[in-house]
């Protein structure tokens, strides 16, 4: 591991100007889950951390009024052990608590979680000791040098989203559940606080894969806004594993639904383990919208959710699968707290 | 902890007179850690270390205050194991996938492998070897025993503090409950019957 110096600011703006001042090296680290880990693989290699943990007033939690609001540096364990959530939003605790171990939830923090990198074993390896390094390329870690995972074992790979130049998966679930309730990012960076959605933090792989966050230099993430919506009381996250527990998703739905009786008015759909980032099923709540819900209004919400999914040499199942998934999602959220 | 004057392993440890004068007037022995570079370098690779990537944290570990010199790049469970010789949280995957190196922070279970020492200036930290009062057994350990909880023994102490916290979070409410918030802590042996029949018993108040 690369030598680094280590700071841990008291305020935003400090930390701001601890980056800004450290350069090209400089990193944030908040739980440290996924750069430390990359860090010891080698595939991160930062020279400075700025460690922002030690800003007060980022950690709130506030589930009253018109936003759902979560502090960045909330725990993934806090925010799954609110009970107003638990009660109201089961699409955000269940994308929490199916997420990680209780161990990685006590440590990795809501706003962290977003810029979890992708568990691509091709990403992963080759960048830790002489005997793997250039055997396996990688365009995320290294721009231009190839990827093994196309002609590879690609059984982990995208479906939906891919380029030629890279088809990893986004790992993460929380922002799938965010994506698919149309949460707000607020960020603050040397430029001042803005706040995007959630969907816009990311970047299709397209040419530049490496390129994955739309953050500006020195930015970082101050907290998580989700409107409040009746959707929520019937919603689930629902996450197919190759076990039944602490693995990442082959296929995973959040769905929500606005229901009027039995009828769908408004549906939230997104999928994760299937594409190259929180992806988002417009054609799936469009099949839903006026619909009253069975499993076969299920089941072609689901394949209109994998509408142009393309696979590779082992990954064809997850097209069946992710359809699969968001149908049963969307029977199990339609099946919540009956009226 | 380990007596400084014994030799062996421990002659890393050296009691400074200035921290010992601290500790005499309060209740806690605060032990500060001979370092050099290369002892700090335990998994980090061999280049010496660049001005700015040594600092001095003082945690207070299994109730005991210490100050100790790290470099930046170690994590909690490498300063614990070979630093300060508290080798009962192991180092199964060293990323944070296998549970065998889970101990507490600040009452909370966390992976230390993934914890960088550098977090832990002002922090507490429980290791398999704090968890007991006395001479005794917590009763976690004992149910361990009684249940025939372990195999091998190495993932052990992981599964024993990630246990206790289960219990204490309230999520040891039913066998599917404690499966899953103990799903991050992996045993090769397949000791998983007894290690739930052993959280299920301490959970609702017996030992056996």
């Amino acid at each position: 591991m690369r030598a680094f110096s280590y700071a841990r600011p008291e305020t935003p703006a400090a930390a701001i100007e601890a980056f800004v001042a450290a350069g090209s090296g400089a990193r944030y680290i908040a739980g440290g889950t996924t750069l430390y880990d990359l860090m010891k693989l080698r595939v991160e290699q930062p020279t400075h951390l700025i460690d922002v943990t030690a800003i007060r007033g980022l950690d709130e939690i506030a589930t009253d009024g018109d936003m759902l609001r979560f502090g960045a540096l909330a725990p993934m364990s806090a925010v799954a052990a609110d009970r107003t959530l638990q009660r109201d939003y089961p699409v955000l605790v269940e994308a929490l608590s199916k997420a990680a171990s209780q161990q990685l939830r006590n440590m990795a923090t809501v706003g962290g979680n977003l810029l979890q990198r992708t568990r691509c074993l091709y990403f992963r390896n080759g960048a830790g000791s002489a005997s793997t390094a250039n055997v396996y390329p990688c365009n995320k870690r290294e721009p231009g040098a190839g990827c093994a995972a196309q002609d590879g074992i690609d059984r982990g790979q995208a479906v939906l989203g891919q380029s030629a130049a890279c088809n990893a998966v986004s790992p993460g679930d929380w922002p799938v559940a965010l994506v698919a309730m149309d949460a707000q990012l607020e960020l603050l960076g040397p430029e001042g606080a803005r706040t995007i959605p959630v969907a816009e933090l990311y970047r299709p792989p397209g040419d530049t894969p490496h390129l994955e966050f739309t953050l500006q230099p020195a930015e970082i993430v101050t907290g998580i806004a989700v409107p409040a919506t009746r959707a929520g009381r019937h919603s689930t996250y629902h996450k197919i594993r190759d076990r039944e527990s602490y693995a990442f998703a082959l296929a995973s739905a959040a769905v929500a639904l606005e229901l009027d009786g039995d009828i769908v008015r408004r549906a939230h759909v997104a999928l994760g383990g299937v594409a190259t980032q929180p992806w988002r099923a417009a054609a799936a709540e469009q099949a839903l919208l006026g619909q009253r819900v069975t499993p076969d209004i299920a089941n072609a919400a689901g394949r209109a959710a994998l509408q142009g999914a393309r696979a590779g040499h082992h990954n064809g199942f997850k097209i069946e699968l992710g359809a699969r998934t968001v149908a049963d999602a969307i029977l199990i959220a339609a099946a919540r707290n009956p009226a | 902890m380990t007596d400084p004057d014994a030799g062996g392993p421990a002659s890393l440890i050296e009691l400074d007179r200035r921290e010992v004068l601290v500790a005499g007037a309060g209740a806690a022995v605060a032990l500060t850690l001979e370092t050099g570079t290369a002892q700090a370098q335990a998994s980090a690779g061999a280049e010496a270390a660049p001005p700015g990537t040594a600092m001095t944290i003082r945690p207070r570990i299994n109730g005991r205050a210490m100050s100790v010199e790290i470099d930046t790049r170690t994590s909690l469970l490498d300063l614990l194991r070979e630093r300060l010789q508290l080798t009962g949280a192991k180092k199964g995957c060293d990323h944070g996938q296998c549970g065998a190196c889970t101990v507490h922070l600040d009452g909370q279970r966390v992976a230390s492998c993934l914890t960088l020492a550098a977090k832990m200036d002002g922090r507490a930290v429980t290791t398999i070897e704090g968890l007991a009062e006395g001479d005794g057994l917590h009763p976690m350990q004992q149910a361990f025993i009684d249940h025939d909880a372990l195999q091998c023994g190495y993932c052990t102490p992981g599964q024993i503090m990630a246990a206790v916290a289960c219990v204490r979070e309230g999520h040891a409410t039913d066998r599917a409950s404690i499966r899953e918030y103990m799903s991050g802590n992996i045993c090769r042996c397949g000791a998983y019957v007894g290690i739930v029949a052993a959280i299920e018993a301490v959970a609702q108040g017996r030992q056996a």
